[in-house]
């Protein structure tokens, strides 16, 4: 028994799920694993009375509806899907930019760095800093790929509570420690005063309502809250101890390595999307913005069929697939059960909107570009324009996952967009501006 | 100064935009999408114009003011019609756009149609062009600062708003034609508005004389205005009967 199927029997083709990969980077305290990577699954809806004992790939389960139809109500839902992901990466783009331009803590330099990035660029020789940076960034990328080789061989050899740990701890980490630097950063730029024991009081009940909502259950809202607020705090924290030079170039190739390591053969990002898929489960959902509700997932557990909206059911997957792998004796019996209220859900999912992920990773690095485009000077144009790249990116990603309805990363085109548009709004665009408006010239 | 400014100026320059975002483009997720691609269209063209500006900038004498000046409007007059040709583009893409989506579809309609495309594409680039031109000057306007202290005139910050929402509203309406024209290949269409485009940006290179830039732009914003709504297919007849269906609410509700 699977309990994950029913998760599969409701996947519904027509709602374009657009699920994008990202790299799995370390935290700050190398214990918060940021970006997921996530399946994309345009899967086809099975047939409701064949779905529930097959294995095997998704591309076999074709179903009946013919091509055209089909593809027409992929974009058809795939506009709604962009726009559901729009939102939330502007929200997180929106804090990560209001948080720079008010709290200068964010943008002060310190000789403090971290670990991952041990090499000081020295702003005197432009050589020096070049080498530096790069040398920083081939550090930072070396430990994001073993961390995600070892995430794939923990996956791979099923050390699920391990992971489950590792991700625990790091969330602990974001929603209680980076919080409360944060709150007294704001506190201080504002001059609010404040008192330790309503300070302790507000923290707690954030960060335990925060664990709650992410890693077991809570209102969709609430929890998509949590995770914008979490990848945006992380965001800060790259912006303000990554060194300069060293944050564009680690962008650059953070945006290779997706591409590789999901589109490559043997990328660990793409075994970690096969492993799943052989195994019928979804990657990690803990760490993913999920856009939607997830009706029948409540149907999976058996202990509480009418618990409607789940938004975060992996835990809850993993536990029954945890149960289920100890308890063969009762298999049969658990599949007949499961079987009746996969049937009900997959029909009651057929007009339910599976909605789209997305990985944190993503939302923190788009949300870094932003940020670095905001901190320097005081232009707004560079900010503006690269938002607006970083959504077209998002937006052409998803639109080219619509059509070869595989796994694709979604760093690479936006970052390069927003890259570009950086670097050119930066350097020529804002001369070009600052004249114009000088003499009040109107293009 | 400071926030009375702040706030007045950015709803004089962005208010009927965010009005007409609000009410009939944010619904509609197609037509996020189409604005957005929109406002991105617009940069590339402004992109592309200030590379052309900014090596020539770099390849002439900085000390001569004159030159700079006279490559100054060379750069605005380059930057209209490079942004007229990615609107020309732009309309390209989405009929392609169009006609795949009429192509898999069982009915022979598409979801949205070639004039509402028109319209959101025309929001989008006057939006960002809008956005462009005055959120650096929003953000100065903040203060602290004493405006003309040079000796430029007062009026800085709200002539400033009133001709980005005259651009904005002129980028919208010539949306509307200009899509009208390709549609029904009236190349004359497609003249005019082009070289009102450039008129108004000509207009725009009398500043800081006011008076000889706001009024002329405004009355072309009115006859766009006009022009868009019975291009698009409006008549005296539906505002007759727009007019008469408000005021049978009013009846009704009072």
């Amino acid at each position: 028994m699977n309990t994950s199927d029913s998760e599969e029997d409701s996947y519904n083709e027509r709602s374009a799920l657009v699920q994008c990969e990202s790299p799995t980077i370390p935290s700050y305290n190398q214990d918060h694993d940021m970006s997921l990577p996530q399946e994309t699954d345009t899967k086809r809806r099975r047939p409701v009375s064949s779905g529930l004992d097959e294995p095997g790939p998704v591309e076999r389960e074709r179903a009946s509806t013919p091509d055209g139809e089909e593809e027409e109500l992929t974009l058809k839902y795939g506009a709604k899907h962009v726009i559901m992901l729009f939102i939330p990466v502007t929200l997180c783009m929106v804090v990560v930019v209001a948080t720079i331009k008010s709290v200068s803590f964010y943008t002060e330099k310190t000789s403090q760095r971290l670990i991952y990035t041990p090499f000081e660029e020295d702003p005197n020789s432009v050589g020096q800093r070049l080498l530096n940076s790069i040398l920083n960034t081939m550090v930072m990328i070396s430990v994001i790929v073993v961390m995600t080789i070892i995430l794939v061989v923990l996956y791979k050899y099923r050390c699920y509570k391990f992971i489950h740990g590792w991700l625990i701890l790091s969330s602990l980490m974001l929603l209680f420690w980076f919080s409360f630097m944060y709150l007294g950063e704001v506190f201080k730029t504002y001059n609010v005063a404040m008192d330790y024991p309503t300070l302790v009081m507000i923290i707690w009940n954030f960060g335990v309502v925060g664990m709650i909502c992410i890693h077991w259950k809570g209102p969709l809202r609430l929890q998509q809250a949590y995770l914008i607020v979490i990848s945006a705090l992380m965001a800060l924290i790259f912006i303000k101890y990554l060194p300069e030079w060293s944050a564009w170039v680690i962008l650059g190739a953070i945006s290779i390595y997706d591409l590789i390591a999901v589109l490559c053969p043997k990328g660990p990002l793409r075994m970690l999307v096969e492993t799943a898929q052989e195994r019928n489960e979804p990657i990690f959902p803990a760490l993913i913005y999920s856009s939607a509700m997830v009706w029948m997932v409540g149907m999976a557990d058996s202990s509480n069929p009418d618990s409607g909206e789940l938004h975060f059911t992996t835990d809850e997957r993993q536990r029954n697939e945890g149960g289920a792998l100890a308890q063969e004796g009762v298999e049969s019996e658990d599949d007949a059960a499961q079987g009746g209220r996969r049937r009900y859900s997959a029909e009651e999912d057929l007009e339910e909107d599976r909605g789209v992920k997305l990985g944190l990773g993503d939302f923190i690095f788009y949300s870094v570009l932003v940020g670095k485009a905001a901190t320097t000077g005081g232009d707004w144009n560079t900010t503006l324009a690269c938002f607006v790249a970083i959504l077209i990116g998002l937006c052409l990603t998803l639109l080219l996952l619509a059509i070869f309805k595989k796994a694709l990363p979604a760093l690479p085109i936006s970052i390069t967009f927003g890259l570009v548009f950086y670097f050119s709004t930066d350097n020529l665009v804002r001369p070009f501006m600052d004249s114009l408006a000088a003499h009040q010239y109107y293009i | 100064m400071t926030l009375a400014v702040f706030f007045g100026c950015a709803f004089i320059a962005f208010g009927p935009a965010f009005a007409l975002f609000v009410f009939t483009v944010a619904k509609d997720p197609l037509r996020v999408i189409i604005l957005i691609a929109g406002a991105f269209f617009w940069l590339l063209s402004l992109l592309l114009s200030s590379l052309v500006w900014f090596i020539a900038i770099k390849a002439s004498n900085s000390q001569d003011l004159t030159l700079q000046r006279g490559l100054l409007m060379f750069g605005v007059f380059f930057s209209v019609l490079l942004q007229e040709v990615f609107r020309f583009a732009y309309y390209r893409l989405l009929r392609k756009a169009t006609e795949g989506l009429a192509a898999i579809s069982d009915d022979d309609g598409s979801a949205i149609s070639v004039r509402q495309m028109a319209y959101v594409a025309g929001l989008g680039f006057g939006i960002m062009s809008g956005a462009f031109s005055m959120i650096n000057i929003l953000s100065d306007s903040l203060g602290p600062g004493t405006v003309g202290i040079f000796g430029d005139s007062q009026y800085y910050f709200i002539t400033a708003a009133l001709m980005t929402l005259a651009l904005t509203l002129l980028h919208t309406f010539w949306g509307v034609l200009f899509f009208e024209g390709c549609e029904k290949s009236c190349w004359w269409v497609i003249a005019a508005v082009v070289s009102l485009h450039l008129l108004v940006a000509g207009l725009s290179l009398l500043n800081p004389l006011y008076e000889g830039s706001l009024p002329p732009v405004y009355v072309i914003t009115l006859l766009m205005g006009v022009w868009a709504f019975f291009s698009s297919g409006g008549s005296l007849h539906s505002l007759n009967a727009l007019c008469t269906r408000f005021t049978k609410m009013f009846i009704r509700s009072s």
